[in-house]
Protein backbone atom coordinates (compact mmCIF):
# COMPACT_ATOMS: atom_id res chain seq x y z
CA UNK A 1 0.00 0.00 0.00
CA UNK A 2 1.03 3.33 -0.85
CA UNK A 3 2.08 6.18 1.75
CA UNK A 4 -1.27 8.25 2.11
CA UNK A 5 -2.70 11.15 5.07
CA UNK A 6 -6.02 10.57 6.79
CA UNK A 7 -7.89 13.05 7.96
CA UNK A 8 -11.08 12.43 10.05
CA UNK A 9 -13.88 15.31 8.85
CA UNK A 10 -16.83 16.47 11.75
CA UNK A 11 -18.87 17.96 9.39
CA UNK A 12 -20.33 18.02 5.72
CA UNK A 13 -19.81 21.61 5.14
CA UNK A 14 -16.65 22.40 3.38
CA UNK A 15 -15.76 18.59 2.66
CA UNK A 16 -16.54 18.62 -1.56
CA UNK A 17 -14.00 21.49 -1.54
CA UNK A 18 -11.55 20.13 0.67
CA UNK A 19 -11.87 16.36 -1.59
CA UNK A 20 -12.13 18.17 -4.77
CA UNK A 21 -7.81 17.28 -5.55
CA UNK A 22 -7.02 14.66 -7.45
CA UNK A 23 -5.49 12.04 -5.15
CA UNK A 24 -7.33 12.50 -2.32
CA UNK A 25 -11.09 10.19 -1.75
CA UNK A 26 -13.45 9.39 0.70
CA UNK A 27 -13.23 6.74 3.23
CA UNK A 28 -16.52 5.60 4.98
CA UNK A 29 -16.55 2.38 6.28
CA UNK A 30 -13.57 1.21 4.51
CA UNK A 31 -14.58 -2.39 3.42
CA UNK A 32 -14.44 -1.83 -0.46
CA UNK A 33 -11.87 0.80 -0.11
CA UNK A 34 -9.41 -0.97 1.47
CA UNK A 35 -10.05 -4.15 -0.43
CA UNK A 36 -9.25 -1.95 -3.52
CA UNK A 37 -5.73 -0.36 -1.23
CA UNK A 38 -4.57 -3.77 -0.63
CA UNK A 39 -4.96 -5.05 -3.91
CA UNK A 40 -3.00 -2.24 -5.25
CA UNK A 41 -6.14 -0.86 -7.40
CA UNK A 42 -7.00 2.16 -5.65
CA UNK A 43 -3.85 4.58 -3.98
CA UNK A 44 -5.35 7.40 -3.11
CA UNK A 45 -2.58 10.24 -1.43
CA UNK A 46 -5.10 11.19 1.13
CA UNK A 47 -8.37 9.88 2.88
CA UNK A 48 -10.82 11.64 4.22
CA UNK A 49 -12.96 9.64 6.50
CA UNK A 50 -16.95 10.65 6.25
CA UNK A 51 -17.90 8.05 8.49
CA UNK A 52 -18.94 10.54 11.42
CA UNK A 53 -20.54 12.98 8.90
CA UNK A 54 -24.00 14.44 8.33
CA UNK A 55 -27.33 12.81 9.53
CA UNK A 56 -27.10 9.11 10.21
CA UNK A 57 -30.13 7.11 10.81
CA UNK A 58 -33.35 6.62 8.87
CA UNK A 59 -35.96 10.02 8.96
CA UNK A 60 -39.59 9.51 8.13
CA UNK A 61 -40.58 12.86 6.13
CA UNK A 62 -43.90 13.76 5.18
CA UNK A 63 -42.99 13.33 1.38
CA UNK A 64 -40.60 10.27 1.70
CA UNK A 65 -37.89 8.25 3.79
CA UNK A 66 -34.53 9.31 4.20
CA UNK A 67 -31.27 7.35 4.95
CA UNK A 68 -28.11 9.18 6.25
CA UNK A 69 -25.21 8.01 3.77
CA UNK A 70 -22.99 7.27 6.85
CA UNK A 71 -25.61 4.80 8.36
CA UNK A 72 -24.16 1.15 8.97
CA UNK A 73 -26.27 -1.22 6.66
CA UNK A 74 -26.89 -3.21 9.72
CA UNK A 75 -28.56 0.11 11.60
CA UNK A 76 -30.99 0.43 8.43
CA UNK A 77 -31.96 -3.37 8.89
CA UNK A 78 -32.83 -2.96 12.35
CA UNK A 79 -34.47 0.76 11.95
CA UNK A 80 -38.19 -0.06 12.65
CA UNK A 81 -39.01 2.04 9.92
CA UNK A 82 -37.39 0.26 6.86
CA UNK A 83 -38.63 -3.08 8.59
CA UNK A 84 -42.56 -1.50 8.22
CA UNK A 85 -42.29 0.79 5.27
CA UNK A 86 -39.29 -0.08 2.74
CA UNK A 87 -39.30 -4.18 3.44
CA UNK A 88 -37.74 -4.75 0.51
CA UNK A 89 -34.65 -2.55 1.55
CA UNK A 90 -34.47 -4.39 4.43
CA UNK A 91 -34.66 -7.81 2.60
CA UNK A 92 -31.44 -6.94 0.14
CA UNK A 93 -29.38 -5.41 3.08
CA UNK A 94 -29.84 -8.74 5.19
CA UNK A 95 -28.83 -10.17 2.03
CA UNK A 96 -25.51 -8.19 1.79
CA UNK A 97 -22.04 -9.26 2.87
CA UNK A 98 -21.77 -10.76 6.09
CA UNK A 99 -22.79 -9.58 9.99
CA UNK A 100 -19.50 -7.87 10.49
CA UNK A 101 -19.14 -6.36 7.15
CA UNK A 102 -22.90 -5.15 7.70
CA UNK A 103 -21.58 -3.46 10.91
CA UNK A 104 -19.06 -1.20 9.15
CA UNK A 105 -20.44 -0.74 5.62
CA UNK A 106 -22.21 2.71 4.91
CA UNK A 107 -24.90 3.27 2.89
CA UNK A 108 -23.24 6.21 0.55
CA UNK A 109 -19.98 3.67 0.62
CA UNK A 110 -22.56 0.50 -1.35
CA UNK A 111 -23.57 2.41 -3.67
CA UNK A 112 -20.24 3.53 -4.84
CA UNK A 113 -18.65 -0.27 -4.46
CA UNK A 114 -16.59 -1.12 -7.26
CA UNK A 115 -17.36 -4.02 -9.94
CA UNK A 116 -16.56 -7.64 -8.51
CA UNK A 117 -15.05 -8.70 -12.36
CA UNK A 118 -12.29 -10.98 -12.02
CA UNK A 119 -9.96 -9.01 -14.05
CA UNK A 120 -11.27 -5.19 -12.95
CA UNK A 121 -9.98 -6.66 -9.33
CA UNK A 122 -6.48 -8.16 -10.72
CA UNK A 123 -4.23 -5.77 -11.62
CA UNK A 124 -1.79 -8.28 -13.36
CA UNK A 125 -4.79 -8.07 -16.15
CA UNK A 126 -5.43 -5.32 -18.46
CA UNK A 127 -8.96 -3.80 -17.92
CA UNK A 128 -10.53 -1.05 -19.56
CA UNK A 129 -12.26 0.29 -16.17
CA UNK A 130 -9.11 0.10 -13.90
CA UNK A 131 -6.94 1.41 -16.92
CA UNK A 132 -8.56 3.37 -19.33
CA UNK A 133 -7.63 2.09 -22.77
CA UNK A 134 -6.10 -1.39 -22.13
CA UNK A 135 -8.69 -3.70 -23.29
CA UNK A 136 -11.50 -5.99 -21.78
CA UNK A 137 -10.72 -9.33 -21.34
CA UNK A 138 -14.08 -10.54 -20.29
CA UNK A 139 -15.69 -9.89 -23.38
CA UNK A 140 -14.03 -13.17 -25.00
CA UNK A 141 -12.66 -14.47 -21.39
CA UNK A 142 -14.21 -15.35 -18.23
CA UNK A 143 -17.45 -13.83 -18.35
CA UNK A 144 -19.59 -15.97 -15.50
CA UNK A 145 -20.33 -12.90 -13.25
CA UNK A 146 -20.86 -10.30 -15.95
CA UNK A 147 -23.42 -8.67 -17.74
CA UNK A 148 -25.95 -9.37 -20.04
CA UNK A 149 -27.57 -5.77 -20.28
CA UNK A 150 -26.25 -2.52 -20.65
CA UNK A 151 -22.55 -3.62 -21.55
CA UNK A 152 -20.40 -2.34 -24.54
CA UNK A 153 -17.32 -3.60 -26.76
CA UNK A 154 -15.45 -1.62 -23.81
CA UNK A 155 -16.92 -3.21 -20.82
CA UNK A 156 -19.07 -5.78 -19.33
CA UNK A 157 -18.98 -5.55 -15.64
CA UNK A 158 -21.88 -5.67 -13.49
CA UNK A 159 -22.46 -3.33 -10.88
CA UNK A 160 -22.76 -5.68 -7.34
CA UNK A 161 -25.01 -3.78 -5.13
CA UNK A 162 -27.63 -5.28 -3.35
CA UNK A 163 -29.10 -2.35 -2.06
CA UNK A 164 -29.00 -0.14 -5.58
CA UNK A 165 -30.98 -2.96 -7.07
CA UNK A 166 -34.01 -2.38 -4.45
CA UNK A 167 -33.73 1.41 -4.53
CA UNK A 168 -33.90 1.66 -8.23
CA UNK A 169 -36.84 0.27 -8.33
CA UNK A 170 -38.18 2.45 -5.65
CA UNK A 171 -37.29 5.15 -7.68
CA UNK A 172 -34.92 6.47 -5.17
CA UNK A 173 -32.79 9.80 -4.78
CA UNK A 174 -29.05 10.36 -3.89
CA UNK A 175 -28.66 13.55 -2.23
CA UNK A 176 -25.24 14.85 -2.92
CA UNK A 177 -23.37 17.84 -0.89
CA UNK A 178 -21.48 19.50 -3.64
CA UNK A 179 -19.32 23.01 -3.67
CA UNK A 180 -22.65 25.84 -4.43
CA UNK A 181 -25.26 23.93 -2.96
CA UNK A 182 -27.04 20.63 -2.47
CA UNK A 183 -28.31 18.65 -5.16
CA UNK A 184 -30.71 15.33 -5.79
CA UNK A 185 -30.11 12.82 -8.63
CA UNK A 186 -32.68 9.71 -9.38
CA UNK A 187 -30.90 6.53 -8.81
CA UNK A 188 -31.14 5.10 -12.01
CA UNK A 189 -29.69 8.40 -13.77
CA UNK A 190 -26.43 8.37 -11.51
CA UNK A 191 -25.21 5.54 -12.62
CA UNK A 192 -23.95 5.72 -15.93
CA UNK A 193 -23.85 3.01 -18.56
CA UNK A 194 -20.25 2.11 -19.58
CA UNK A 195 -20.26 3.03 -23.70
CA UNK A 196 -16.60 3.70 -24.80
CA UNK A 197 -15.85 5.67 -20.80
CA UNK A 198 -15.91 2.58 -18.42
CA UNK A 199 -14.31 4.40 -15.78
CA UNK A 200 -16.98 6.96 -15.90
CA UNK A 201 -18.96 4.70 -13.23
CA UNK A 202 -21.31 8.19 -11.78
CA UNK A 203 -22.62 11.26 -11.76
CA UNK A 204 -20.51 12.35 -9.42
CA UNK A 205 -18.11 15.11 -10.26
CA UNK A 206 -14.97 15.35 -8.09
CA UNK A 207 -15.48 16.71 -4.41
CA UNK A 208 -19.26 15.55 -4.32
CA UNK A 209 -20.21 13.74 -1.19
CA UNK A 210 -23.35 11.83 -0.74
CA UNK A 211 -25.20 12.91 2.12
CA UNK A 212 -28.41 10.82 2.02
CA UNK A 213 -30.84 8.49 -0.17
CA UNK A 214 -34.12 9.38 -0.18
CA UNK A 215 -37.09 6.98 -1.32
CA UNK A 216 -40.62 8.86 -2.23
CA UNK A 217 -43.64 8.63 -0.38
CA UNK A 218 -45.55 6.47 -2.96
CA UNK A 219 -42.83 3.70 -2.81
CA UNK A 220 -43.04 3.62 0.56
CA UNK A 221 -45.53 1.17 2.69
CA UNK A 222 -45.33 -1.65 -0.67
CA UNK A 223 -45.35 -5.51 -0.35
CA UNK A 224 -42.07 -6.46 -2.21
CA UNK A 225 -39.79 -8.98 -2.01
CA UNK A 226 -35.73 -9.23 -2.87
CA UNK A 227 -34.62 -12.54 -4.28
CA UNK A 228 -31.10 -13.56 -4.06
CA UNK A 229 -29.72 -16.23 -6.16
CA UNK A 230 -25.87 -16.86 -5.16
CA UNK A 231 -22.90 -19.48 -5.92
CA UNK A 232 -23.76 -20.35 -2.00
CA UNK A 233 -26.50 -20.14 0.56
CA UNK A 234 -24.88 -16.97 2.41
CA UNK A 235 -21.97 -14.63 2.12
CA UNK A 236 -22.12 -13.64 -1.60
CA UNK A 237 -22.79 -11.41 -4.05
CA UNK A 238 -25.30 -12.32 -6.84
CA UNK A 239 -25.58 -14.15 -9.63
CA UNK A 240 -29.07 -12.83 -10.45
CA UNK A 241 -31.05 -11.43 -8.19
CA UNK A 242 -34.50 -9.58 -8.66
CA UNK A 243 -36.55 -6.94 -6.53
CA UNK A 244 -40.55 -6.77 -6.78
CA UNK A 245 -42.84 -4.46 -5.39
CA UNK A 246 -46.40 -4.20 -6.50
CA UNK A 247 -49.67 -2.73 -5.31
CA UNK A 248 -52.75 -4.47 -6.11
CA UNK A 249 -56.44 -3.57 -5.71
CA UNK A 250 -59.54 -5.61 -6.52
CA UNK A 251 -57.49 -8.65 -7.41
CA UNK A 252 -55.87 -6.45 -10.26
CA UNK A 253 -52.54 -4.55 -11.04
CA UNK A 254 -52.30 -1.09 -10.03
CA UNK A 255 -48.69 -0.65 -10.02
CA UNK A 256 -45.24 -2.61 -10.47
CA UNK A 257 -41.43 -2.17 -9.82
CA UNK A 258 -39.26 -4.46 -10.74
CA UNK A 259 -35.84 -4.37 -11.40
CA UNK A 260 -32.68 -6.85 -11.56
CA UNK A 261 -28.84 -7.21 -10.08
CA UNK A 262 -25.98 -9.31 -11.14
CA UNK A 263 -27.23 -9.24 -14.66
CA UNK A 264 -26.94 -5.00 -15.76
CA UNK A 265 -23.88 -2.80 -16.02
CA UNK A 266 -25.71 -0.92 -13.68
CA UNK A 267 -29.21 -1.86 -11.40
CA UNK A 268 -31.33 -3.10 -14.34
CA UNK A 269 -34.96 -1.86 -14.20
CA UNK A 270 -37.19 -3.76 -16.20
CA UNK A 271 -40.20 -1.89 -17.72
CA UNK A 272 -41.00 -4.48 -19.85
CA UNK A 273 -42.03 -7.09 -16.95
CA UNK A 274 -43.93 -3.99 -15.38
CA UNK A 275 -45.96 -3.05 -19.12
CA UNK A 276 -46.96 -6.83 -18.97
CA UNK A 277 -48.33 -6.73 -14.92
CA UNK A 278 -49.98 -3.18 -14.81
CA UNK A 279 -53.75 -3.59 -15.97
CA UNK A 280 -53.72 -7.21 -15.62
CA UNK A 281 -55.79 -9.56 -13.12
CA UNK A 282 -53.28 -10.56 -10.49
CA UNK A 283 -52.78 -14.63 -11.38
CA UNK A 284 -50.45 -17.04 -12.09
CA UNK A 285 -50.72 -16.36 -15.69
CA UNK A 286 -49.96 -12.29 -15.52
CA UNK A 287 -47.01 -13.62 -13.48
CA UNK A 288 -45.24 -15.99 -15.81
CA UNK A 289 -46.05 -13.89 -18.94
CA UNK A 290 -44.64 -10.99 -17.53
CA UNK A 291 -41.28 -12.29 -16.03
CA UNK A 292 -40.76 -14.29 -19.22
CA UNK A 293 -40.39 -10.76 -20.50
CA UNK A 294 -37.18 -10.14 -17.92
CA UNK A 295 -35.17 -11.78 -21.11
CA UNK A 296 -35.87 -8.65 -23.41
CA UNK A 297 -32.95 -7.32 -25.07
CA UNK A 298 -30.58 -9.66 -23.02
CA UNK A 299 -27.52 -10.08 -24.49
CA UNK A 300 -25.37 -12.81 -23.09
CA UNK A 301 -21.96 -14.56 -23.71
CA UNK A 302 -21.12 -17.65 -23.43
CA UNK A 303 -20.11 -17.82 -19.70
CA UNK A 304 -23.35 -16.02 -18.23
CA UNK A 305 -26.05 -17.32 -21.09
CA UNK A 306 -27.46 -19.32 -18.08
CA UNK A 307 -28.22 -15.62 -15.89
CA UNK A 308 -31.10 -15.21 -18.03
CA UNK A 309 -33.40 -18.34 -17.74
CA UNK A 310 -32.31 -17.76 -13.94
CA UNK A 311 -33.32 -13.89 -14.07
CA UNK A 312 -36.31 -15.41 -15.64
CA UNK A 313 -37.28 -17.44 -13.08
CA UNK A 314 -35.84 -15.43 -10.39
CA UNK A 315 -38.31 -12.41 -11.40
CA UNK A 316 -41.26 -15.45 -11.72
CA UNK A 317 -40.51 -16.35 -7.94
CA UNK A 318 -40.30 -12.96 -6.72
CA UNK A 319 -43.36 -11.89 -8.11
CA UNK A 320 -45.18 -14.57 -6.62
CA UNK A 321 -43.65 -14.01 -3.26
CA UNK A 322 -45.08 -10.78 -3.20
CA UNK A 323 -48.55 -11.84 -4.87
CA UNK A 324 -48.42 -14.17 -1.47
CA UNK A 325 -47.54 -11.29 0.67
CA UNK A 326 -50.29 -9.14 -0.76
CA UNK A 327 -52.70 -11.98 -0.42
CA UNK A 328 -51.49 -12.11 2.92
CA UNK A 329 -52.16 -8.34 4.22
CA UNK B 1 7.38 5.07 13.72
CA UNK B 2 9.35 7.54 15.45
CA UNK B 3 10.29 9.37 12.23
CA UNK B 4 7.31 8.67 10.27
CA UNK B 5 5.88 12.05 9.22
CA UNK B 6 2.77 10.79 8.19
CA UNK B 7 2.77 8.67 11.92
CA UNK B 8 -0.60 9.72 13.65
CA UNK B 9 -1.29 8.54 17.13
CA UNK B 10 -4.20 6.29 18.38
CA UNK B 11 -5.69 5.95 21.84
CA UNK B 12 -7.76 2.68 21.89
CA UNK B 13 -9.50 0.83 24.60
CA UNK B 14 -8.28 -2.38 24.23
CA UNK B 15 -10.05 -5.40 26.40
CA UNK B 16 -10.44 -2.40 29.08
CA UNK B 17 -6.99 -0.90 29.17
CA UNK B 18 -6.52 1.99 27.37
CA UNK B 19 -3.41 2.15 25.14
CA UNK B 20 -1.94 4.67 22.76
CA UNK B 21 0.56 4.47 20.42
CA UNK B 22 1.77 6.12 17.19
CA UNK B 23 1.27 4.18 13.87
CA UNK B 24 1.48 4.32 10.15
CA UNK B 25 -1.92 5.09 8.73
CA UNK B 26 -1.43 2.44 6.34
CA UNK B 27 -1.69 0.07 9.69
CA UNK B 28 -4.88 -1.99 9.65
CA UNK B 29 -6.69 -2.59 13.25
CA UNK B 30 -5.37 -6.42 13.08
CA UNK B 31 -2.15 -5.48 11.97
CA UNK B 32 -1.97 -3.07 15.11
CA UNK B 33 -3.59 -5.47 17.12
CA UNK B 34 -0.95 -8.18 16.50
CA UNK B 35 2.06 -6.10 15.86
CA UNK B 36 1.97 -3.24 17.89
CA UNK B 37 0.37 -4.34 20.77
CA UNK B 38 1.00 -8.09 20.34
CA UNK B 39 -2.53 -9.58 20.98
CA UNK B 40 -1.65 -11.91 18.68
CA UNK B 41 -5.02 -14.39 19.06
CA UNK B 42 -6.90 -12.42 16.55
CA UNK B 43 -6.14 -14.31 13.40
CA UNK B 44 -5.07 -12.84 9.65
CA UNK B 45 -6.81 -15.32 6.85
CA UNK B 46 -7.58 -13.07 3.92
CA UNK B 47 -6.89 -9.84 4.79
CA UNK B 48 -10.45 -9.04 2.63
CA UNK B 49 -13.32 -9.36 5.01
CA UNK B 50 -13.92 -13.01 3.85
CA UNK B 51 -13.02 -15.39 6.05
CA UNK B 52 -13.76 -13.57 9.27
CA UNK B 53 -10.34 -14.93 11.27
CA UNK B 54 -9.85 -11.42 12.20
CA UNK B 55 -13.38 -10.41 13.80
CA UNK B 56 -12.67 -8.34 16.57
CA UNK B 57 -15.72 -6.12 18.99
CA UNK B 58 -15.66 -2.49 17.85
CA UNK B 59 -17.59 -0.14 20.68
CA UNK B 60 -19.64 -3.54 21.29
CA UNK B 61 -20.30 -4.61 17.53
CA UNK B 62 -18.55 -7.21 15.46
CA UNK B 63 -16.09 -6.52 13.17
CA UNK B 64 -13.84 -7.98 10.69
CA UNK B 65 -10.12 -5.74 11.47
CA UNK B 66 -8.21 -6.77 8.50
CA UNK B 67 -10.92 -3.99 6.47
CA UNK B 68 -10.62 -0.85 9.39
CA UNK B 69 -7.29 0.93 9.62
CA UNK B 70 -6.21 1.45 13.61
CA UNK B 71 -6.52 5.17 13.20
CA UNK B 72 -10.34 4.94 12.29
CA UNK B 73 -11.07 3.53 15.31
CA UNK B 74 -9.06 6.01 17.22
CA UNK B 75 -10.58 6.44 20.86
CA UNK B 76 -13.15 3.05 20.28
CA UNK B 77 -12.89 0.36 22.46
CA UNK B 78 -11.80 -2.83 21.22
CA UNK B 79 -12.79 -6.47 22.83
CA UNK B 80 -10.16 -9.16 21.45
CA UNK B 81 -10.55 -12.99 21.94
CA UNK B 82 -8.01 -12.44 25.17
CA UNK B 83 -10.35 -10.36 26.37
CA UNK B 84 -13.26 -12.39 26.40
CA UNK B 85 -11.76 -15.22 29.00
CA UNK B 86 -8.59 -16.59 30.52
CA UNK B 87 -7.14 -20.24 30.35
CA UNK B 88 -8.04 -20.66 33.95
CA UNK B 89 -11.16 -18.63 33.39
CA UNK B 90 -12.78 -19.74 29.74
CA UNK B 91 -15.95 -17.05 28.82
CA UNK B 92 -19.09 -19.75 28.47
CA UNK B 93 -18.81 -19.61 24.55
CA UNK B 94 -14.80 -20.87 24.92
CA UNK B 95 -16.09 -23.71 27.06
CA UNK B 96 -18.44 -24.23 25.05
CA UNK B 97 -16.25 -24.90 21.36
CA UNK B 98 -14.20 -26.60 23.96
CA UNK B 99 -16.88 -29.09 24.62
CA UNK B 100 -18.51 -29.49 21.67
CA UNK B 101 -15.14 -30.06 19.76
CA UNK B 102 -15.94 -26.73 17.82
CA UNK B 103 -12.63 -26.61 15.79
CA UNK B 104 -10.07 -29.06 14.47
CA UNK B 105 -6.43 -26.76 13.93
CA UNK B 106 -8.06 -23.95 15.20
CA UNK B 107 -6.87 -21.15 13.10
CA UNK B 108 -10.48 -20.11 12.66
CA UNK B 109 -11.37 -20.06 16.51
CA UNK B 110 -10.69 -16.91 17.63
CA UNK B 111 -12.75 -15.43 15.24
CA UNK B 112 -15.62 -17.70 15.57
CA UNK B 113 -15.85 -17.72 18.90
CA UNK B 114 -16.16 -13.47 18.61
CA UNK B 115 -18.84 -13.62 16.29
CA UNK B 116 -20.49 -16.11 18.29
CA UNK B 117 -20.59 -14.15 21.26
CA UNK B 118 -22.07 -11.35 19.04
CA UNK B 119 -24.29 -13.41 17.55
CA UNK B 120 -25.73 -13.77 20.95
CA UNK B 121 -26.10 -10.57 22.22
CA UNK B 122 -27.86 -9.12 18.86
CA UNK B 123 -30.61 -12.43 19.27
CA UNK B 124 -29.97 -14.00 15.60
CA UNK B 125 -29.72 -17.79 17.58
CA UNK B 126 -33.46 -18.44 17.74
CA UNK B 127 -32.66 -21.99 15.26
CA UNK B 128 -29.75 -23.56 13.69
CA UNK B 129 -30.51 -21.82 10.46
CA UNK B 130 -30.72 -18.86 11.84
CA UNK B 131 -27.50 -19.41 14.05
CA UNK B 132 -25.83 -20.67 10.36
CA UNK B 133 -27.04 -17.78 8.83
CA UNK B 134 -25.65 -15.02 10.91
CA UNK B 135 -22.17 -17.20 11.34
CA UNK B 136 -22.02 -16.90 7.41
CA UNK B 137 -19.07 -14.31 7.70
CA UNK B 138 -16.74 -17.12 9.75
CA UNK B 139 -15.18 -19.70 7.14
CA UNK B 140 -13.84 -22.89 8.91
CA UNK B 141 -11.07 -24.51 6.08
CA UNK B 142 -11.28 -27.51 8.50
CA UNK B 143 -15.11 -27.54 7.95
CA UNK B 144 -15.95 -28.02 11.83
CA UNK B 145 -19.45 -26.09 11.56
CA UNK B 146 -21.99 -28.17 12.61
CA UNK B 147 -19.85 -28.53 16.08
CA UNK B 148 -19.56 -24.68 15.91
CA UNK B 149 -23.57 -24.49 15.57
CA UNK B 150 -24.03 -27.07 18.44
CA UNK B 151 -21.52 -24.61 20.40
CA UNK B 152 -23.52 -21.71 19.52
CA UNK B 153 -26.77 -23.20 20.74
CA UNK B 154 -25.42 -24.78 24.08
CA UNK B 155 -24.54 -21.17 25.30
CA UNK B 156 -27.63 -19.45 23.86
CA UNK B 157 -30.04 -22.01 25.31
CA UNK B 158 -28.44 -21.11 28.69
CA UNK B 159 -28.48 -17.46 28.37
CA UNK B 160 -31.30 -15.21 27.30
CA UNK B 161 -32.04 -12.90 24.45
CA UNK B 162 -29.50 -10.33 25.35
CA UNK B 163 -27.20 -12.00 26.23
CA UNK B 164 -26.80 -10.87 29.67
CA UNK B 165 -25.75 -13.23 31.59
CA UNK B 166 -22.55 -14.16 29.42
CA UNK B 167 -20.09 -12.22 31.39
CA UNK B 168 -16.82 -11.30 30.18
CA UNK B 169 -13.96 -10.12 31.74
CA UNK B 170 -14.17 -6.75 31.29
CA UNK B 171 -17.49 -6.99 33.82
CA UNK B 172 -15.71 -8.93 36.31
C1 LIG C 1 -16.49 -9.92 2.02
C2 LIG C 1 -17.46 -8.94 1.46
C3 LIG C 1 -18.67 -9.37 0.91
C4 LIG C 1 -19.57 -8.45 0.38
N1 LIG C 1 -20.77 -8.89 -0.14
C5 LIG C 1 -21.66 -7.99 -0.61
C6 LIG C 1 -22.94 -8.39 -1.09
O1 LIG C 1 -23.29 -9.56 -1.07
N2 LIG C 1 -23.78 -7.43 -1.57
C7 LIG C 1 -23.43 -6.10 -1.57
O2 LIG C 1 -24.24 -5.27 -2.01
N3 LIG C 1 -22.24 -5.70 -1.14
C8 LIG C 1 -21.36 -6.61 -0.65
N4 LIG C 1 -20.15 -6.19 -0.20
C9 LIG C 1 -19.75 -4.81 -0.43
C10 LIG C 1 -20.04 -3.92 0.74
O3 LIG C 1 -21.44 -3.78 0.86
C11 LIG C 1 -19.36 -2.60 0.45
O4 LIG C 1 -17.96 -2.81 0.56
C12 LIG C 1 -19.75 -1.54 1.42
O5 LIG C 1 -21.13 -1.29 1.41
C13 LIG C 1 -19.03 -0.24 1.12
O6 LIG C 1 -19.36 0.71 2.11
P1 LIG C 1 -18.20 1.40 2.96
O7 LIG C 1 -18.84 2.39 3.84
O8 LIG C 1 -17.34 0.39 3.62
O9 LIG C 1 -17.42 2.11 1.78
P2 LIG C 1 -15.89 2.51 1.61
O10 LIG C 1 -15.09 1.31 1.29
O11 LIG C 1 -15.46 3.35 2.75
O12 LIG C 1 -16.03 3.43 0.32
C14 LIG C 1 -16.39 2.90 -0.94
C15 LIG C 1 -16.34 4.04 -1.95
O13 LIG C 1 -17.35 4.99 -1.68
C16 LIG C 1 -16.80 6.29 -1.51
N5 LIG C 1 -17.63 6.93 -0.49
C17 LIG C 1 -17.98 6.41 0.72
N6 LIG C 1 -18.86 7.23 1.34
C18 LIG C 1 -19.05 8.29 0.51
C19 LIG C 1 -19.86 9.47 0.59
N7 LIG C 1 -20.64 9.73 1.64
N8 LIG C 1 -19.85 10.33 -0.47
C20 LIG C 1 -19.06 10.09 -1.54
N9 LIG C 1 -18.28 9.00 -1.66
C21 LIG C 1 -18.28 8.11 -0.65
C22 LIG C 1 -15.36 6.07 -1.13
O14 LIG C 1 -14.56 7.15 -1.55
C23 LIG C 1 -15.03 4.81 -1.92
O15 LIG C 1 -14.71 5.13 -3.23
C24 LIG C 1 -19.25 -7.08 0.38
C25 LIG C 1 -18.05 -6.64 0.93
C26 LIG C 1 -17.16 -7.54 1.48
C27 LIG C 1 -15.89 -7.05 2.09
S1 LIG D 1 -15.82 -6.03 -18.06
FE1 LIG D 1 -15.21 -3.93 -17.45
S2 LIG D 1 -14.29 -4.30 -15.45
FE2 LIG D 1 -14.30 -6.30 -16.46
S3 LIG D 1 -12.36 -6.47 -17.61
FE3 LIG D 1 -13.83 -5.57 -19.01
S4 LIG D 1 -13.46 -3.36 -18.73
FE4 LIG D 1 -12.62 -4.33 -16.92
S1 LIG E 1 -8.50 -11.73 7.63
FE1 LIG E 1 -10.12 -10.36 7.97
S2 LIG E 1 -11.79 -11.41 7.08
FE2 LIG E 1 -10.14 -12.67 6.51
S1 LIG F 1 -10.73 -25.22 12.82
FE1 LIG F 1 -9.30 -25.13 11.19
S2 LIG F 1 -10.12 -23.50 10.02
FE2 LIG F 1 -11.66 -23.80 11.46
Amino acid sequence: MRAFTYERLDAATGASRRADHPGTTYIAGGTDLLQLMQEGIAHPRALLDVSRVGTTGVTAQLDGIRIGAATRLADVIEDPIVAERLPLVAEALAASASPQVRNMATIGGNLLQKTRCLYFRDVTTPCNKREPGSGCPAQAGQNRLNAVFGGSPHCIATHASDLAVALVALDAEVIVERAGGEKSIRLDDFYRLPGDTPYVETALEPGDLITAVFVPIQATNLPGRYLKVRDRASFEWALVSAAVALVVADGEVVAARVAAGGVGTKPWRLPAVEDRLVGRPMDVQTLQLAAEAAADGADPRPGNAFKVPLLVNAVARALAATADQEANR
Amino acid sequence: MPNDPHALTVTLRVNGEETRFDVDPRTTLLDALRDRLHLTGTKKGCGLGQCGACTVHLDGRRIVSCLTLAVMADGASVTTIEGLGTPDALHPMQEAFVACDAFQCGYCTPGQIMSAVALLQEGHCGSDEEIREHMSGNLCRCGAYANIVDAIRTVAGATDRSGAAVPSREDA
